[in-house]
């Protein structure tokens, strides 16, 4: 049950970001052209995913624990340091440069568009690099 | 120079979509207790983290693969995208964007979506920052000179 409500979950994500037209990074990419062929959509998109995913965590704000497990697993790092923003950084310079970022991403696999699959395949050996340099936390 | 394929704003369509992926961020907290963000379900599959939920992170990206085919059953159109061909910017923007959201601890979906929707000042940093870059990336690419 835990598994089928984890896929639900993806595919719940992954129409979502289809439908907001997240994954295409030609609109992704127009929303970060603020002074050229700008497209706010992804503002919109921000407004809905965030203002819907408050109210869901705030329903769970008394519970002891999910459904399918003994515990939450909020994350605990709380400093904003070198490290977050630095990564942060280099994520926006990837991102702009190619419209993608990890989700849309995943969801372009199965089209598969060679640049899609080239960032992917890059993408995981940056995600495997990057373990040697940092502690990890949440998700 | 990669083309510019204008888009249209969709105001009703990417709110429609952004609600289901906020509804994707509560379930997954309500069903799971984590927090929906990409680099980490992938970045901790890809490590082989051993905190039993590995097998529920493979669902849920087999739950992404499978998004475009499900929104072809049902409008019959398989979603559009354009994508740049020039294949060592995308090897290289995929690089940046691993190591980055690991570094971050987050990405789009983690920090500007799950940890805003929390309050947290630490994604707030993380969004900002990303978001910055990202602008400044595309203005320089698509703008400047000598690009």
């Amino acid at each position: 049950m835990k598994f089928l409500v984890g896929l639900a979950t993806g595919l719940l994500f992954g129409l979502g970001l289809v439908v907001s037209g997240m994954s295409n990074p030609a609109k992704v990419l127009n929303f970060l052209d603020l002074t050229g062929a700008f497209d706010p959509s992804l503002a919109f998109v921000m407004a809905g995913a965030v203002g819907v995913a408050f109210a869901g965590y705030r329903v769970a704000r008394s519970w002891r624990r999910p459904w399918f497990d003994a515990r939450f697993h909020a994350p605990t790092l709380t400093a904003i340091d070198a490290r977050l923003v630095g990564g942060a950084a280099l994520f926006g310079v990837g991102w702009g440069l190619s419209g993608y970022c990890p989700g849309p991403a995943i969801v372009g696999v199965g089209l598969g568009e060679p640049g899609t699959l080239a960032f992917v395949a890059a993408m995981l050996l940056g995600l495997w690099l990057a373990r040697f340099a940092e502690p990890r936390d949440g998700g | 120079m990669p083309e510019i394929a204008a888009t249209p704003f969709t105001p009703w369509l990417s709110l429609a979509g952004g609600v289901l992926i906020g509804l994707a961020a509560a379930l997954y907290w309500w069903a799971q207790g984590r927090l929906a963000g990409i680099s980490g379900v992938a970045g901790r599959l890809l490590a082989l983290s051993r905190d039993g939920a590995a097998v529920v992170r493979l669902f849920f990206i087999a739950g992404l693969l499978a998004a475009p085919f499900v929104f072809r059953a049902v409008t019959g159109f398989l979603p559009e995208q354009t994508v740049s061909r020039n294949l060592p910017l995308m090897a290289l923007a995929g690089l940046l964007v691993g190591f980055g959201t690991a570094l971050a601890a987050g990405c789009t979906s983690g920090h500007g979506v799950c940890g805003l929707a929390r309050l947290s000042l630490r994604s707030l940093a993380a969004t900002l920052t990303f978001m910055a870059a990202a602008i400044v990336t595309v203005y320089l690419t698509r703008h400047a000179p000598g690009f």
